[in-house]
C-alpha cells in the first residue's frame, strides 16, 4: 500500500511542471502585441543588417559584381579576393569561426542570433508589422479573423498576402542575385527569360518566406529548428538571458486600488509579458525552449514598473547564478567561453593567414603511380609527374618550369614557356630522367618551381618525389 | 500523457496505463496533416507524370514521357556532341598528324585510356609498364620500332617473335653459360659463340638488334624476358621463343587488333602509348 503511494507521488513529481507546459503546436496564431521600447529598437537597428543581403548585389568592383558567387564557373569573388575550389579550407575555417561565435555568444547572452539576427525571426517580426499595420492591434486581429468574410476584410487579408508574397519574391530575387551579375539577372526576370533554376530558387524562396514568416512563425523554431534545440544546451548557470526575478515578484497579486497589496511581490499579474511574447510563451515560468531571448517581455515589464512607481528589472537579463544570489563568475574566468575563444582565434588567424598569403598562381604535383619509375635502355631511371599550374588571376600567363634536387636530372615535356589559362588549372606531362647513379635511396624529394615570366611575385613551389629502384 | 497533462481537454481512448497514463485521440497538429496531404498528392501527381503504375504489359508511360533509358541516351548524345569536334577529325588523319597537332593529342590522351584498360592492359598493365614476358611500353626500348608508324602496325597486325632454340643448332651446355654470361655483361660479342652460332643475323653484328625483325638490343639495360640473370638468358637460349619444336619455348604472340578495332580507335591507341613514356 506504501509502495503504491510512493510510486503515485513519484509519477506526480515526475509531472510537477507538466501543467505549465503550454506549447502551442499551430492550433492558435500568436498575435503579438508590440510595444515600444529599448530592445524593440536594438532589434530593429539587428534586422537591418539583413539590408546588406538585398543591398549587396548591385555594388560594383572594377568590371564584376563586387561580391559574385560564381558556381557555374567554381569562383567566388569577394572585392579584390577570388576564390577557387583549391581554397575551400578557407571556407572550413570560415564555417567554423561562425559555429563557434553562434557558440560563444550563446554561452555569454543566450539565443542572441535567434532574437535579434535570425531571417525567421526578422522577417516573421517584419510580416507581423505588416499586419499590425493593416488590421490593427492584437484584439482587432483576433476580431478580424473571427469574422465573417465581407467586402472590408477581403480587401485587408488579399492586400496583406500580396505584400507578403512580394517580400517573398524579393527575398528570392535578392538572392538569386548574389550568384549572377545583379543587372542581367534583373533584366531577365523583367523580359521573363531567366533561367530556370532562376525560376526555381526564386519561386521556392517566395513560397518558404511567405509559409514561414506568414503562416508558421514562431512553429518554425518550436519544430523545424535545429539550432534553437542546440543552443538550449549551450546555456549554463551563469549565461545570462532575459529572466524573471521570481524573489522580487511572487507571490503576484493583482493591483488593489492602484496599489501593490502588503505582502505581495511585484508582479501585478497585468499580463503585459505573455501579450508582447512573439512565440506565445509565459517568461514567468522560466527558461524554456520556446523563448528566442528577443528580450521584448524586458520592454513590457519596464513600462509597466515604471507606471506603478516600482524599479525596472523584473524581467531583466540576468543569470541563473544571479537570481539565485550565489556571486556572478565573470566572463574571462569560465572555461567554457575560453575554450570558444581560443578555437575562434585560430579560425580567424587561419582565415587571415590564407587571405594574405593567397598566391596569384599555385603548382600541384601528381606523381605517377603506375609504374612509380622506368628503367631506361641507358640504365637511368625515369619518374612521370603530372605538373597542374593553376591561375588565378585574371590574365593568361606564361611561365616557366624548373625541377631541382637531384644531380644530373633532365626534364622533358615542360621545358620553354608553358601557358597558363586564367581562372582554371593547366597541366602538363612532365618526364624527369637521371642517372642511377645519382640516387642514394628509394625515393628523393625533388622541387618543382614555376615562375610567371615578367610577373616576379607569381611564384609557386611544390615538393613531390622520384622514385627509384632500391640501390 | 498523464492525466494531469491535458490542457485542452482532448478526448482519450479510455486506456490508462500505469494508473495515470492515458493516450490522447486529438489531430495531430495542422501543418502536420497539410504535409501528409501534400505528401499522398504528390505521389498521385507524380505518378500520373512519370511512368509508375503496373499496367497490362508493362508500366503506364506518364505523361511527361520520360524513360530511364531515354534519359540515358540524351545523356550520351550530348557527350558526343561535346567530343564531336575532336572525333570528327580524327578518321581523315594519319596517326602521326594526330600526335603532331597538340590539342587532338591530349585529347586522345585523356579520351583513350578507356580504349587501352579495354584492350592493352590486361598484358601490358594499367599505366603500360608490362607484365612478366610482356613488354613495357613506357620505357625507350622498342622491339620493333617507336616510332607512330610502326606502333600503328604493330597494333593492327600483332608480332610474333621467333627465336629458334639453341639457336637452331646444337649448342652444349658449356657454350650455353658463356654466352649467356657475355650477354648478362651487356658484351654479347665478346663470346666467339655470337658469330658462331649465327646470333648476329638478328640480333645485329654489334647485338644491338634488328627493330625489322623485333630482335632486342642485347647491349642495353632493359630484358624482353625475365630480369637479365645469367639463369634467365641461358632459360632463353634453351629454348627460344615461340619454337615450335620446343615446348617450354619463351610465347611472344601480341593478337591482331586490326579484326577487333576500326582504323580510328587503333590510332588513339597508338598515339596514347607514344605519349605514355616520352619517346
Amino acid at each position: 500500500m506504501n509502495d503504491q503511494v510512493d510510486k503515485q507521488a513519484h509519477a506526480d513529481d515526475l509531472y510537477a511542471e507538466s501543467h505549465y507546459w503550454h506549447v502551442n503546436t499551430g492550433n492558435e496564431t500568436i498575435h503579438a502585441k508590440r510595444m515600444p521600447g529599448r530592445f524593440r529598437n536594438v532589434k530593429w537597428a539587428a534586422a537591418a543588417v539583413w539590408l546588406v543581403f538585398f543591398v549587396g548585389p548591385y555594388l560594383r568592383w572594377g568590371e564584376r559584381q563586387a561580391v559574385l558567387f560564381d558556381i557555374p564557373g567554381r569562383q567566388f569573388h569577394i572585392f579584390g579576393i577570388t576564390i577557387l575550389p583549391q581554397d575551400v579550407w578557407m571556407l572550413s575555417l570560415t564555417l567554423l569561426f561562425f559555429a563557434i561565435l553562434l557558440a560563444v555568444v550563446t554561452s555569454i547572452a543566450g539565443r542572441v542570433f535567434c532574437g535579434y539576427f535570425c531571417f525567421q525571426t526578422v522577417w516573421t517580426d517584419i510580416f507581423t508589422w505588416i499586419e499590425d499595420k493593416l488590421e490593427g492591434g492584437p484584439q482587432k486581429r483576433r476580431k478580424l479573423d473571427e469574422a465573417p468574410w465581407d467586402f472590408t476584410k477581403i480587401r485587408i487579408k488579399v492586400v496583406k498576402h500580396v505584400i507578403w508574397i512580394a517580400i517573398g519574391m524579393l527575398t528570392g530575387i535578392s538572392f538569386t542575385l548574389w550568384f549572377g551579375d545583379a543587372f542581367e539577372m534583373w533584366k531577365g526576370f523583367l523580359t521573363l527569360s531567366a533561367s530556370s533554376v532562376a525560376w526555381g530558387s526564386v519561386a521556392v524562396f517566395t513560397f518558404f518566406t511567405y509559409l514561414f514568416a506568414g503562416h508558421m512563425r514562431e512553429q518554425v523554431c518550436f519544430w523545424l529548428c535545429p539550432y534553437a534545440r542546440i543552443q538550449g544546451v549551450m546555456y549554463d548557470k551563469e549565461t545570462i538571458l532575459p529572466a524573471y526575478d521570481y524573489n522580487r515578484g511572487e507571490p503576484r497579486g493583482k493591483l488593489k486600488k492602484g496599489q501593490i497589496e502588503e505582502g505581495k511581490g511585484d508582479c501585478i499579474e497585468c499580463g503585459q509579458c505573455v501579450a508582447v511574447c512573439p512565440t506565445g510563451i509565459d517568461i514567468r515560468h522560466g527558461q524554456q525552449e520556446g523563448c528566442i531571448t528577443c528580450a521584448l517581455c524586458l520592454d513590457a515589464c519596464d513600462a509597466v514598473m515604471e507606471k506603478i512607481g516600482r524599479p525596472t528589472g523584473l524581467i531583466r537579463y540576468a543569470s541563473m547564478d544571479e537570481l539565485e544570489g550565489k556571486p556572478a563568475l565573470k566572463m574571462f574566468q569560465r572555461p567554457r567561453v575560453l575554450v570558444y575563444l581560443t578555437i575562434l582565434t585560430l579560425a580567424m588567424s587561419g582565415i587571415l593567414y590564407g587571405l594574405f598569403n593567397l598566391s596569384g598562381i599555385e603548382v600541384k604535383v601528381l606523381h605517377e603511380r603506375q609504374p612509380l619509375y622506368v628503367l631506361q635502355s641507358d640504365g637511368s631511371i625515369q619518374n612521370k609527374y603530372s605538373v597542374k599550374i593553376l591561375n588565378k588571376t585574371a590574365q593568361d600567363q606564361q611561365v616557366r618550369l624548373s625541377v631541382a634536387g637531384l644531380p644530373e636530372l633532365t626534364v622533358s615535356g615542360g621545358e620553354g614557356s608553358l601557358a597558363a589559362h586564367k581562372g582554371r588549372i593547366t597541366s602538363y606531362t612532365v618526364f624527369v630522367r637521371v642517372p642511377r647513379a645519382s640516387l642514394k635511396t628509394e625515393s628523393t624529394p625533388i622541387t618543382f618551381h614555376v615562375e610567371a615570366e615578367g610577373e616576379e611575385e607569381l611564384v609557386s613551389t611544390y615538393t613531390s618525389m622520384f622514385i627509384g629502384p632500391r640501390p | 500523457m498523464s492525466e494531469q497533462n491535458n490542457p485542452y481537454g482532448a478526448p482519450t481512448t479510455g486506456h490508462v496505463w500505469d494508473d495515470n497514463l492515458a493516450e490522447l485521440a486529438n489531430q495531430p497538429p495542422k501543418w502536420w496533416m497539410i504535409g501528409l496531404h501534400a505528401s499522398w498528392i504528390l505521389v498521385v501527381l507524380y505518378g500520373i507524370a512519370y511512368p509508375m503504375w503496373p499496367w497490362f504489359g508493362g508500366a503506364t508511360t506518364g505523361l511527361m514521357g520520360w524513360t530511364q533509358i531515354g534519359e540515358y541516351k540524351q545523356d550520351v548524345a550530348a557527350i558526343q556532341s561535346v567530343r564531336a569536334k575532336y572525333e570528327d577529325q580524327l578518321p581523315g588523319m594519319s596517326a602521326s598528324a594526330i600526335l603532331a597537332d597538340s590539342e587532338l593529342s591530349e585529347y586522345v590522351v585523356r579520351s583513350a585510356k578507356v580504349l587501352f584498360g579495354d584492350n592493352c592492359a590486361a598484358c601490358h598493365g594499367g599505366g603500360g609498364q608490362g607484365n612478366p614476358g610482356y613488354p613495357n611500353l613506357v620505357d625507350d626500348d622498342w622491339l620493333y620500332g617507336g616510332d607512330i608508324d610502326t606502333i600503328v602496325m604493330t597494333v593492327t597486325n600483332g608480332r610474333t617473335g621467333m627465336m629458334p632454340a639453341k639457336a637452331g643448332v646444337a649448342m652444349t651446355d658449356a657454350e650455353i653459360d658463356q654466352l649467356a654470361n657475355a650477354i648478362a655483361q651487356g658484351q654479347p660479342t665478346s663470346s666467339p659463340l655470337f658469330m658462331e652460332k649465327a646470333c648476329f643475323a638478328c640480333h645485329g653484328m654489334d647485338g644491338k638488334g634488328m627493330h625489322a625483325l623485333g630482335a632486342p638490343n642485347l647491349t642495353d639495360s632493359i630484358w624482353r624476358f625475365g630480369d637479365g640473370s645469367v639463369e634467365a638468358i641461358k632459360y632463353t637460349i634453351t629454348h627460344g621463343v615461340n619454337d615450335p619444336s620446343d615446348p617450354q619455348s619463351r610465347n611472344a604472340v601480341m593478337p591482331k587488333f586490326g579484326e577487333r578495332l576500326n582504323e580510328t580507335d587503333i590510332k588513339k591507341l597508338a598515339v596514347y602509348v607514344s605519349k605514355l613514356g616520352a619517346n
